[in-house]
């Protein structure tokens, strides 16, 4: 009965989906990749950006990884292009362009 | 051993909540909720439950609660009427699409307007392509006995579907009647403990519950929760087998009321089958085929047997004791004409609105629908196919 989050896709039929569609496990979002709903896309330049770590509180997504009190390039796997990033960001080291 | 007392509608439903004990009763504390919280209120300031009664500011978030217990693990109760329901409308979908077996009583009533506080069944045929389970009652006794099989048509593994258990408002909410009361152990034993597989608070399994469903998805969802409801239909008769082992009293999904041999019937629900059942008995004494189906499911319908047993019958009135607005009858006679739809041979049919806002339906009006079905009999010709009754009207009422 305890099928898997990754088990349950558009393939399966309504016989194999869960009662309720439950899901039987945490962090579950992994598997779904939503940022394709984005029309826009934030561009980092590592060459601008002076560390400040503004842009890291205001994602709402987690789609800014930073480790070591560094930040990354975007992880765009959950960004839904909201653009705040680019808004925020004092230096312009967040270019805001069209999806093609 | 039954006990012999005297109880409203009301009474009977917060007694069978009492002997449950569930774990958590989340209720809106004024009108227009019922007595029934207030019974129960009592029952937990002397100690006879122990019960978690949460009193919220709304019936939108009394079933909130309800389904944010029953997802935890609890078995969650709560009561409501009239406006009370329609304002828990969005959540009644909830509770059913994420398949919470709440058991919801209902005291049915009018909907506004004019304002009315009397019985119709316009509030709980609003609701009724919400998902629940409906059972109506046509006494005291029936609203105890619906309430108590309730919890278990609702839990049966291949259904956990929420169910509503429906009595008249005033009429069978608040006339005492004499009543046969099942013993406090008898009753948990019928019922049981209500362990579910899978719930919020098992902390070795995760769960998330009621989860987005895109277009890929819903339509699966709703299939399987279809599936689950025509499920119901088993649950509902083997919990019936089993309470009439237990207790004595016996329950389908309708009372068919002298129809072996009738040619003409009629269909209808609740409290007015004690009317109508009158009515039959006169006119079978004058040695007239007459016969009632009182429908005690309402969801799942009872399409088939339903059909089975008016496919002998000339012609059959349904009583709609709700409007629907539809312009071409109530909603029970959208079902039980649907029921008969691919029959070889079907009765003549028509649809009588009558009873809105607590209008009066006596003996007399029952045997005016005989009279009208005898016509129907004699010429062929059905007429008007939607009408109303005990309206003041300016027409000359349908013959």
């Amino acid at each position: 009965m305890s099928k898997k989050a990754s088990e349950i896709n558009e393939q399966i039929t309504w016989q194999e989906m869960t009662t309720g569609c439950e899901i039987y496990e945490g962090g579950t979002s992994r598997l779904t990749m939503t940022g394709e709903w984005r029309s826009k896309v934030p561009v980092w330049d590592p060459a601008k950006c002076k560390q400040c770590l503004l842009c890291t509180p205001f994602c709402p997504d987690s789609s800014i990884p930073v480790t070591d009190g560094k930040r990354a390039d975007f992880d765009l796997d959950h960004c839904k292009g909201c653009g705040i990033c680019y808004t925020v960001c004092p230096f312009k080291a967040i270019e805001w362009k069209e999806v093609h | 051993m039954s006990i012999r007392d005297r109880l409203s509608g009301n009474e009977a439903i917060a007694t069978a909540m009492r002997q449950i004990n569930p774990d958590v009763f989340a209720m809106f504390p004024i009108t227009p909720s019922t007595e029934i919280p207030q019974y129960f209120a009592q029952y937990v300031a002397d100690g006879k439950v122990d019960t978690e009664f949460i009193c919220v500011e709304s019936e939108h978030s009394s079933l909130s609660a309800c389904i944010g217990a029953e997802a935890a693990g609890c078995r969650a109760v709560t009561a409501t009427s009239s406006a009370g329901l329609a304002y828990m409308n969005e959540v009644l979908f909830v509770a059913a699409s994420c398949r919470l077996p709440i058991v919801l009583a209902v005291s049915c009533r009018a909907l506004t307007g004019p304002i009315n506080i009397n019985h119709d069944y316009s509030d709980s045929m609003a609701e009724r392509d919400s998902g629940f389970i409906q059972i109506y009652a046509e006494n005291n006794q029936e609203a105890y006995d619906n309430y108590l099989q309730a919890h278990r048509i609702a839990e049966t593994a291949d259904v956990r579907l929420p169910v509503m258990i429906c009595e008249d408002g005033f009429i069978t909410s608040h006339a005492l009647e004499n009543i046969e009361l099942e013993e406090d152990d008898a009753v948990k034993a019928f019922v049981g403990e209500y362990n579910p597989e899978n719930y919020l608070l098992k902390s070795e399994n995760p769960l998330a519950v009621g989860p987005y469903g895109t277009s890929p998805y819903y339509m699966e969802a709703r299939v399987a929760q279809a599936e689950a409801m025509k499920n119901a239909k088993r649950a509902i008769l083997d919990v019936a087998a089993d309470f009439e082992k237990t207790f004595g009293r016996k329950y389908g999904f309708f009372e068919a009321y002298k129809m072996e041999d009738a040619e003409t019937a009629i269909v209808l629900m609740g409290s007015s089958a004690g009317t109508a059942k009158a009515a039959v008995d006169e006119l079978r004494e004058q040695g007239k085929k007459v016969g009632l189906v009182k429908i005690r499911v309402f969801r799942p319908f009872p399409g088939e047997e339903l059909a089975e047993v008016l496919k002998n019958c000339k012609a059959v009135a349904v009583l709609d004791k709700s409007e629907g607005f539809s312009a071409m009858g109530g909603p029970l006679f959208a079902e039980t004409a649907s029921a008969c739809i691919n029959l070889d041979s079907r009765p003549k049919m028509v649809d009588i609105v009558y009873g809105l806002g607590g209008r009066d339906f006596t003996v007399k009006h029952a045997k005016r629908v005989f009279d009208r079905l005898d016509r129907i009999v004699e010429t062929g010709e059905t007429g008007p196919i939607y009408s109303h009754m005990g309206q003041r009207d300016q027409r000359e009422e349908v013959q």
